[in-house]
């Protein structure tokens, strides 16, 4: 199952913040070339700070973390990060925001604008170019933040509840269009979610976590094939994996407060 | 319960209530005069103030114009200033932490103490006007663009980092623009402080200015030669510069944010 070497790979990892209590202990985890694997578990559980320690924003207090082969930081320029909200800069268009990765590397001008009118493209959001993100409904931020994230071609995508603030048609939506950019991108995905559903759509791996301190509690695969599309959310197998997943999540909360 | 609801006042009520206040405000004055006795020199009408600034309009309008070169260059100098000193404060913590009280200290001095010193230092005329201007105008800019600075949203900072900008690009592309409106509301306070400052500067300076002195000097001139109702007409027409200043500040914060920021948000969104 496991590729030639893994994508993301934590060793008896710890964390901790200054002389806090422990965040997260003991994770041992090997994301695998293409994995999309879905953290979740009760708040807590540390499950944002693994994403923070991925993309080198925080550093590891004790045992190891590889990323792409090298260390988090060494690694950012081949991974992206989506945030809670979209975090757009307000004063630029939508297609200045898609941008700003290229310009942040020095990229020239007119070929930053190509990539970003091809990105927008494919998010649907062509019409909207040159909208300010206020004029922008919050899925349609979120799809330029998407977009953004994949203007340098990541091979590892960090999503931290993207979707979480968005009504469920839209969230829905949006998994599905997710999905659709990963069988052209082929990235790997650490993704954040309260949502079992959610979680069952997108992943072939879901890590529930227990909180007080952090740690793996189980592991569910999902075993549907890709590309997945819509109607798999209303087949009775889907439905057994959401309840599988529940039934972890129940265990967890349960030892929280017993 | 139910929280009452305020009413929007219309458009219409708007224009109209000002103007209505206005005339009683005027009416008030009218009647004051009339039964109090007082006489034309202590407190002239409406109407005197104005026949007054129409025969001395030549002397106003050329006052006007050396206030507003020495309000506009003292303005200038505060922008452009406090933008800088910002951008160091906003830089370097320790410089954060050695500059900042001095500046307050340096604000907290009345500038009315100040302006025989810098009068002293910097000369009579001009130059010493656009300094107190500069003064009065500076700490306003200062502290506003330095707290918008140090406001910036942390995940867009974590954007950033993790996409490897400089501190160079956080700064310019980051930092900067999402300190305009702070920037823009410290160049709105200097805006109303920075004609005050002239006129203060001119007043405290005299008419060694080329000749000629600004409204500053007019408030002296007039009143020693008591022409109140032209002393009044000089309270007019710094309050129409003032009105200027205020408006051109505001056309520019207009300029720079209509298009992205919230407090432009139209009801149609």
């Amino acid at each position: 199952m496991e590729g030639p070497e893994p994508i993301v790979k934590f060793t008896a990892l710890r964390k901790r913040y200054g002389s806090g209590p422990v965040v997260l202990d003991n994770l041992t985890l090997a994301a695998a070339e293409g994995d999309f694997i879905s953290l979740i578990g009760p708040s807590g559980c540390g499950k944002s700070t693994i994403l923070k320690l991925v993309s080198g924003l925080n550093p590891v207090s004790e045992g190891q973390l590889a990323v792409l082969g090298t260390t988090p930081r060494q690694a950012r320029d081949r991974q992206a990060f989506i945030f809670q909200d979209a975090t757009l800069l307000p004063w630029l268009t939508a297609r200045r925001n898609v941008e700003l990765p290229l310009r942040l590397r020095g990229s020239p001008a007119a070929e930053r604008r190509a990539k970003a009118r091809e990105m927008l493209a494919l998010v649907g959001l062509d019409h909207a170019q040159d909208y300010f993100p206020r004029q922008l409904s919050g899925g349609m931020r979120m799809r330029v933040s998407i977009a953004r994230a994949l203007t340098l071609s990541p091979r590892l995508l960090l999503l931290d509840e993207p979707f979480g603030a968005l009504d469920e048609m839209t969230r829905n939506r949006l998994n599905e269009e997710l999905l659709a950019l990963r069988e052209r991108w082929r990235f790997t995905a650490l993704f954040v979610t309260h949502s079992v559903s959610e979680a069952v759509f997108l992943s072939n791996r879901i890590m529930v976590m227990a909180a007080h301190p952090g740690r793996l509690h189980g592991e569910v695969r999902v075993d549907f094939p890709y590309p997945r599309a819509g109607e798999l959310r209303g087949r009775p197998e889907f439905q057994a994996k959401v309840n599988e997943v529940s039934r972890l999540l129940h265990e967890v909360e349960e030892t929280v407060s017993p | 319960m139910k929280a009452p609801i305020m009413k929007k006042p219309s458009s219409l009520q708007l224009w109209l209530l000002p103007v209505v206040s206005g005339l009683a405000f005027v009416g008030l004055w009218y009647g004051v005069r009339r039964w109090s006795g007082l006489q034309s020199w202590i407190l002239p009408t409406p109407a005197e103030i104005i026949a007054a600034a129409w025969t001395e309009r030549a002397r106003l309008l050329a006052a006007a114009g050396n206030t507003a070169v020495g309000a506009l260059a003292g303005f200038l100098l505060a922008g452009v200033l406090g933008f800088g000193t910002s951008m160091l404060l906003g830089v370097s913590r320790a410089l954060r932490a050695s500059l900042y009280p001095w500046l307050l200290v340096l604000q907290m001095t009345p500038v009315i103490v100040l302006t025989p010193i810098i009068v002293l230092w910097a000369g009579p005329g001009l130059p010493g006007i656009v300094t107190v201007t500069w003064l009065i105008s500076y700490f306003p800019i200062v502290a506003n663009m330095t707290q918008g600075l140090l406001s910036t949203d942390m995940n867009h900072v974590a954007l950033f980092r993790m996409a490897n900008a400089t501190p160079l690009q956080e700064m310019l592309l980051l930092r900067v623009p999402s300190a305009m409106p702070y920037y823009l509301a410290g160049l709105r306070i200097a805006a109303t402080l920075a004609p005050i400052g002239a006129i203060f500067g001119e007043y405290m300076v005299g008419n060694s200015s080329g000749g000629t002195g600004g409204l500053g000097f007019l408030v002296y001139s007039y009143n020693t030669q008591i022409k109140i109702p032209a002393l009044f007409a000089t309270a007019l027409t710094s309050c129409l510069l003032g009105f200027v200043f205020v408006a051109a500040v505001s056309f520019l914060n207009w300029a720079v944010l209509h298009q992205w920021h919230d407090s432009f948000e139209r009801a149609d969104h």
